[in-house]
């Protein structure tokens, strides 16, 4: 039941990172909001209810209604509270937001993802395809859509810069579990800059959880992972998505 | 205001769901646009270097830049040209607009291509789970968007959701024919049937 002092209830995960979009897009609209802490593997009524569909988090109710998915979320709260806008105003501009949101969810989540999923050969195939995609990301950073940007938001961070920031932070975490290379900031200069420069924001800091926490779940998940190395490859895949 | 682009172009495939719904759209929306028709055995140097990260069709080039993805475009279109709208003014109807738009790509596109391309027990567990969440969306789209009147979920007009289903309805009935199986029901998923239906008796999208 919604609380009456609250008009905004976030249904999240603290180390779920499509959680942390919808968080960090609150924060930056200056939006106060009630959070309820929810566990992967058994999702509470609430949540069940609010996303019969996906049976996952994030899920935001306000005024008792419910919104799921977080691009959908953020592009919710943007035209829902109109001041701080996270989206551009010009359509062109929304279209290239959108599809490298697509391209973040479609494409390099999942090979983020699979880095840290798999071994051997199949994990080094995972490195070069996330290589690949930062590539491309680099590529339109430094000579792109998004040429001389401090972020692809422009001056202040938008709905990009959250979509990818939030997971992003997965790099250095994974990194540093799997003892692989994967944003070296030769190879990747400006994306690497952006990064730093997204993570220093006082809002991102407020919402991105302390690096050891996160180094600790990691770890945490690669044992179990490694430990069902004969499991059924979904529910691997399962706490890989949820991860990344 | 954005001003409207001055050149538009469609980079696209006569047999591609996708390209049927962005060719619609801006049929819809009475935009003049050029069409070029890639033979995707044979990619154009055009389109490659348009779509370097996917390397497929649709693509929309407006005055040059190019835009890829047929939900980015569809979106795209719908904010340059008002009239008529594929999405409703009200945020939370057009949150929920999004999200069954994209458990169409979810959740149905990729049982079709296991549909296509796999045979026996994994094609008929294929087939099961395409009709499942095809009740799936026509349950929600019932529950959260619907309100009665026209044969469109939009109601009297074609919205985004039923250019999405609508472009579908050919390759769909193809599929069925080929594969010699019922994927669309009428009697589970009444709603999707008669919005595909009626969208493909529209003039813009039956004529040249």
């Amino acid at each position: 039941m919604d609380q009456p002092a609250f008009s905004v209830k976030l249904l999240g995960s603290w180390a779920d990172s499509h959680t942390h979009r919808v968080q960090l897009a609150l924060k930056l609209k200056g939006l106060e909001f009630e959070y309820q802490e929810e566990d992967f593997i058994n999702p509470s009524p609430a949540l069940l209810l609010h996303n019969p569909v996906y049976k996952k988090v994030p899920a935001l109710l306000h005024g008792g209604r419910s919104i799921v998915e977080s691009v959908v979320i953020l592009q919710y709260i943007d035209e829902t509270w109109t001041d701080n806008p996270i989206m551009p105003a010009d359509p062109f501009e929304r279209a290239v937001t959108r599809f490298w949101c697509h391209f973040t969810d479609d494409k390099l989540a999942p090979a983020v993802g699979l880095v840290f999923s798999s071994s051997g050969e199949g994990q080094k195939a995972a490195v070069d395809q996330v290589h690949e995609n930062l590539k491309l990301l680099e590529r339109e950073l430094k000579d792109g859509a998004f040429k001389g940007r401090r972020f692809f938001g422009g001056d202040k961070i938008g709905l990009l810069d959250i979509v990818l920031g939030c997971g992003s932070y997965w790099l250095a975490v994974f990194e540093e579990v799997m003892e692989v290379k994967l944003i070296d900031p030769e190879s990747f200069p400006v994306f690497h800059a952006w990064l730093r420069d997204f993570e220093e924001q006082q809002e991102v800091k407020e919402t991105i959880p302390a690096i050891d926490r996160l180094l600790e779940y990691a770890r945490g998940i690669r044992q179990m992972m490694l430990s069902l190395s004969n499991s059924s490859s979904s529910s691997i895949n399962n706490a890989a998505a949820s991860s990344g | 205001m954005a001003d409207q682009p001055k050149e538009v172009k469609l980079y696209g495939h006569g047999f591609s769901g996708y390209c049927t719904m962005v060719n619609s759209a801006l049929k819809l929306k009475g935009v003049a646009f050029e069409y070029v028709e890639e033979d995707l055995q044979n990619k154009s140097e055009a389109l490659l270097s348009l779509n370097p990260v996917y390397k497929k069709v649709p693509v929309l080039v407006v005055d040059g830049e190019p835009i890829a993805e047929s939900l980015v475009i569809l979106q795209y279109i719908d904010d340059v040209w008002k009239n008529p709208p594929l999405l409703p003014e009200d945020p939370y109807q057009r949150a929920k607009v999004r999200f069954w738009a994209d458990y169409v790509y979810q959740k149905l596109v990729p049982p079709v291509y296991r549909i296509r391309t796999s045979e026996g027990d994994a094609r008929k567990k294929a087939e099961e789970e395409f009709r499942a969440n095809m009740i799936t969306l026509e349950d929600g789209i019932r529950e959260e968007l619907w309100s009665a009147g026209g044969s469109f979920i939009n109601g009297e007009k074609p919205g985004l959701l039923d250019v999405i289903m609508g472009s579908c309805h050919t390759g769909l009935k193809y599929l069925e024919d080929v594969a010699g199986v019922k994927l669309v029901e009428k009697d589970r998923t009444p709603l999707l049937c008669s919005c595909m239906e009626a969208f493909v008796e529209l003039d813009v999208v039956k004529g040249p």
